[in-house]
């Protein structure tokens, strides 16, 4: 028997080097730059302003201004960011059926049944010489409020938090405490034009 | 004198043949991973800091709006602007530019169309609450005003 030809080696000791150079290429210029932030829907825009705004007592109205210099009034009273979200809190709970805080109405929602569901809803409204910042951080707060609630329920009725529920128990859970959230339309007022 | 005698005569050589499967599989990762970013930025953005903010799911729905104050402030002034894709533009080319970018995703992810607003902390709202009108007129309805995870201003 003939032995078989030896396979000439190949000298693959370069390929670490040249695969390091492009590993290296790479790292340089990958950013994992994941982006986050709070998503809202704006809502639709209506052709014409009608006057006829359907009326919201102003009891289930919790309206939130923040002025030119970022500063809050909250229901007709100067706020501190920090206590906002408590105060929302118990705006969209009402907790002890206080005169002064939304209206009940009830609703037949699925997992919970016969409740009573708040007709509470956040009115928001910022000149336009309001920061950036602020504005998100009043959204921020208003979302968390929300988000904290939800989160509580869900701990209560499910035992779990919300984020791991099922999508249609998370729908119950957004039926029996509905966060709404409105802006008000933009208005110029005065020499708007000028103001920055 | 002591003679020292080379210990091993024959040289020691380390198997690297394996080495470089372990290099391909890192190069392959990050080659994968790689999103080279679009647009260069023009404008300085710090965006603000807030506690409930989530990951965008789909990224490749997603379109940027940028608005700060433009990096080169000697060509283009200190007054915060709008940047899309790559050039600085004004609120009114905002319908053109959603009406491109739906136009380059399918017919079916056109609803699903997210809006990043990625904005610098400092822009007054004025120029925001343009830019919502103009997104609004153009129906691209899904916003998302871009953060960073941080509860600093609540202490």
């Amino acid at each position: 028997m003939r032995k078989a030809p030896e396979m000439p080696e190949l000298n693959t000791g370069s390929s670490a080097d040249i695969a390091f150079l492009l590993l290296i290429f790479f790292l340089v210029t990958t950013t994992f730059d994941t982006d986050k932030g709070i998503i809202r829907m704006l809502p639709p825009i209506v052709e014409k302003q009608e006057k006829s705004e359907s009326k919201v007592k102003e009891r289930n109205v919790f309206v939130v201004l923040v002025n030119a210099k970022d500063q809050l009034l909250v229901e007709g009273e100067p706020m501190d960011i920090r206590q906002l979200r408590e105060k929302t809190k118990e705006f969209l709970l009402n907790p002890e059926d206080l005169p002064n805080l939304p209206e009940k109405e009830e609703k037949d929602i699925p997992y919970f049944g016969k409740v009573r569901v708040s007709k509470g809803v956040i009115s928001l409204q910022n000149d336009r010489g309001t920061s950036y910042g602020k504005y998100l951080e009043v959204q921020n707060e208003l979302t968390a409020a929300g988000n904290e609630i939800k989160d509580q329920i869900a701990m209560q009725k499910f035992n779990k938090h919300f984020d791991d529920l099922p999508e249609d128990q998370q729908n119950a859970i957004k039926q029996y405490v509905p966060v709404m959230i409105s802006e008000a339309e933009p208005k110029n007022i005065g020499a708007g034009k000028g103001r920055k | 004198m002591a003679v020292f005698r080379k210990k091993g005569s024959r040289k020691a050589r380390m198997n690297l043949s394996s080495m470089s499967d372990i290099v391909f599989m890192l190069l392959f990762f990050f080659m994968v991973t790689t999103t080279f970013r679009s647009a260069s930025l023009k404008v300085k953005i710090h965006v603000p800091g807030a506690t409930e903010v989530k990951k965008i799911e789909n990224k490749s729905l997603v379109s940027y709006i940028y608005i700060g104050r433009p990096t080169n402030e000697k060509m283009y002034g200190t007054e915060p602007r709008i940047q899309l894709n790559d050039t600085f533009k004004e609120v009114d080319d905002i319908r053109d530019f959603i009406a491109s970018e739906r136009a380059q995703k399918s017919e079916a992810d056109q609803a699903k169309m997210t809006v990043s607003l990625k904005i610098d902390k400092d822009v007054k709202m004025g120029i925001v609450t343009d830019v919502k009108q103009a997104l609004r007129r153009a129906s691209a309805l899904k916003i998302n005003y871009s953060g960073r995870k941080d509860d600093s201003y609540l202490k």
